[in-house]
């Protein structure tokens, strides 16, 4: 059980005794690091499922909120003075009075200015145009007796939900005493109803929380991301197939990959600061405009799809290169018919997770000014517009408790947005890739 | 003996032994392919020193000789594959059919629609064994119409005796077949472009012996039609299949002659060590 004298190595049983030992050793530290990769496994789980949860119980109620339901006679006249049922003789028309004396009626028609303004404080300020819209949509119906649903203010949904407790002392209350009551008359009738929220995707941006919507950051988020996929797309895979292919590796080739590198790693801002200065001062482009968002947003993927494309290229075996040289492709038929159809999934997942990464990018677009107050849904990528991770962020900044559930569920559209964009990058690579021998 | 082969590089190899002349005879009556005084750097390290040789019509030629011999290189000279490699060099002359292939006038394209290759490793594209054939014919414009195409292919595969094999599956991807039926296919996908010659890299190195044996056999077949030259590190493949052989050490081209003479009676006492397996 010594060392044997001659060879000065272990005898057989000696190493076998040895080996046993570090074994067991060797089996504690696996051990340790399997249960240290599971701890980290269960904390990123259990973070994540609190995130959701957090986001889904803010958010989910904040899809929903309260409607009065009331009777209105769309009287000809006063709906329609100029009498030729277009949008401006509608709209110039006394929806807001027909409202609120439907809503008086509805409430007993109470006496004195200060009842009928606490009455018409129910109300959401939007409640005259939502009459008008409707009219517009059904004008067959004008003469008629109706019912429509109006949203209440945001003060009022806020105490519907109990957010607001009767028991505050009148003085520190948002609401006055009398509102609760025409309120608890209101819902003892049934006239308010806890409904899906209209106003979430058709609305745009309102200072009304009750009436605000998405549906202009979403738009403006659709503009800025297409302009960003036009410049970023085809910019990109150039790129990568340039230095891949084409490219002599020398050190200036080599500088500029470690910029590209270096360039995925610049804090988003870096790019709105340089989108200001560019674009905006030197170029003189307006403020706001999905265009400039766009190509700042194309600037800070293009790294990422440059990367990923690079990387996708690569994995091409050579051998393919070489069988289409070997028949007398030229070089560009090499590249077109044999290199990028293979890469394409690669470089489609690299752009879609780089849109991914722009679509929820809110610091470049605050630099651009696409931070601003814009009610008109954007037509076109030259007209102001904001963008949802935008909108979410001022959303966040208003005071009013119902902005705060608006906020989350607009969250939880963008993150239903970046969940598709992942997945159907994930599919199209799992649909696309080819296997190699 | 060559007198085109005059004096030699600066270069310190650690065999003295290599010669400075080639053994045996490096010119034929009705050349091919003719290259002269070859030589090829990747930077600054010597590949191939001072190669003349000729490639003759409708003949099988051999090159063999230990890893990192050159054989291989001087192989890719005459389709002018070494350009893919940046640091890559060639000096020298290397004609086909009295053409200089290095002439910038002459279309590297077009060499390559006259000098087939044929590689180590099959690979077929990832597509259709049909396109894999229709693909060279398609981009060197052989076919004025899908009809004449279809023939292309069906001649291609039946000369590669593939197309029993396939021709109920054209549309199958190629890199479904076996891989001796996809280095068949491979070189259907050379003879498709109608070329003079074929060079073939190793082209059994990554088949089972059943599968060598068939391409040996298509190899015999031929060689009535093309130039066919090949690198190959199995001795019996070259005595196989070849009608000339030529061993190359360090770059030297070493010894040339009929397979049989330099198989039985070597003359180089490299050659004769080489094959015979005392190294190598």
């Amino acid at each position: 059980m010594t060392r044997s004298t001659d060879s000065g190595l272990l005898s057989p049983q000696e190493a076998a005794v040895r080996v046993a030992a570090s074994l067991k050793k060797r089996g504690r530290s696996e051990r340790r690091f399997r249960y240290l990769g599971i701890a980290a496994i269960t904390l990123s789980i259990l973070f994540l499922v609190l995130l959701f949860a957090g986001i889904f119980t803010k958010g989910i109620p904040g899809m929903f909120q309260h409607y009065v339901t009331l009777d209105v006679v769309l009287d000809k006249g006063r709906m329609d003075p100029q009498g030729d049922m277009s949008e401006a003789s509608l709209y110039s028309g006394d929806a807001r009075g027909l409202v609120n004396e439907s809503l008086l009626i509805a409430l007993g028609s109470p006496e004195g200015r200060k009842a009928k303004r606490a009455a018409r404080s129910i109300l959401s300020s939007g409640s005259a145009s939502r009459l008008t819209e409707f009219t517009l949509k059904h004008p067959e119906l004008i003469g008629e007796n109706v019912a429509v649903k109006f949203a209440v203010d945001d003060d009022i949904d806020s105490f519907m939900r109990g957010f607001i407790s009767r028991e505050t002392p009148e003085s520190d209350r948002r609401i006055n005493d009398e509102t609760i009551e025409f309120v608890d008359r209101l819902d003892q009738a049934s006239l308010i109803s806890y409904e899906f929220s209209d106003y979430l995707f058709t609305g745009s941006a309102s200072r009304d929380a009750e009436i605000a919507g998405i549906k202009g950051a979403l738009i403006g988020s659709i503009w800025t991301l297409g302009v960003c996929l036009l410049i970023a797309f085809p910019l990109g895979v150039a790129t990568a197939v340039y230095l891949e292919e084409i490219a002599p590796k020398n050190r200036m080739t080599e500088i500029i990959e470690i910029n590209i590198n270096n360039l995925a790693a610049v804090p988003s801002v870096v790019f709105g600061i340089m989108g200001l200065a560019i674009f905006i001062l030197v170029f003189g482009l307006p403020r706001s405009i999905p265009l400039v968002g766009g190509i700042v947003l194309a600037l800070m993927t293009l790294p990422t799809i440059i990367i990923s494309s690079r990387a996708a290229i690569r994995a091409v075996p050579p051998s393919i290169r070489d069988a289409a040289l070997g028949i007398g492709a030229s070089k560009m038929q090499t590249i077109l018919h044999h290199v990028i159809p293979p890469a394409m999934p690669g470089m489609l997942t690299g752009t879609i997770i780089g849109m991914a990464q722009a679509l929820g990018e809110t610091a470049p677009l605050l630099m651009i000014g696409m931070v601003a107050f814009i009610v008109d849904v954007p037509g076109g990528v030259t007209e102001p517009a904001t963008a949802l991770p935008v909108q979410i962020f001022m959303w966040a900044d208003f005071a009013e408790r119902m902005f705060i559930q608006k906020t989350s569920a607009a969250i939880i559209v963008l993150l239903a947005f970046l969940i598709t964009m992942n997945a159907g990058a994930i599919i199209l690579r799992k649909k696309l890739e080819r296997r190699w021998q | 003996m060559a007198d085109e082969v005059i004096g030699t590089k600066e270069v310190n190899f650690q065999d003295r032994e290599v010669p400075d002349e080639t053994v045996g005879e490096v010119f034929v009556n009705n050349p091919r392919m003719t290259a002269r005084n070859v030589s090829v750097y990747y930077a600054e390290k010597l590949a191939v020193d001072d190669v003349t040789l000729d490639v003759g019509s409708s003949e099988v030629i051999a090159f063999v000789g230990p890893s990192g011999c050159g054989k291989s290189t001087l192989l890719r000279c005459f389709n002018r594959m070494n350009d893919t490699i940046d640091i890559c060099r060639m000096e020298g002359k290397i004609n086909i059919d009295g053409d200089d292939i290095n002439d910038p006038k002459i279309d590297v394209v077009s060499l390559r629609a006259r000098v087939g290759m044929v590689f180590q490793k099959p690979n077929p594209f990832p597509k259709s064994i049909f396109d894999n054939i229709a693909y060279g014919p398609r981009i060197h414009g052989l076919a004025r119409d899908s009809v004449e195409l279809d023939e292309i292919v069906e001649r291609s595969l039946e000369r590669a005796g593939l197309w029993s094999e396939v021709k109920d599956r054209l549309d199958q991807p190629g890199t479904s077949l076996s891989g001796g039926q996809q280095q068949r296919l491979c070189i259907a996908r050379a003879i498709a472009v109608g070329p003079e010659v074929i060079l073939m890299d190793e082209p059994c190195s990554a088949l089972d012996p059943i599968a060598t044996a068939k391409v040996e056999e298509l190899i015999s077949e031929l060689r009535e039609q093309y130039s066919i030259v090949i690198v190959t590190h199995s001795m019996q493949q070259a005595a196989r299949v070849s009608d000339r052989t030529a061993y190359f050490h360090l770059g030297k081209l070493v010894e040339v002659g009929e397979t049989k003479q330099i198989f039985t009676r070597p003359v180089h006492r490299l050659t004769e060590d080489y094959i015979t397996g005392r190294f190598g």
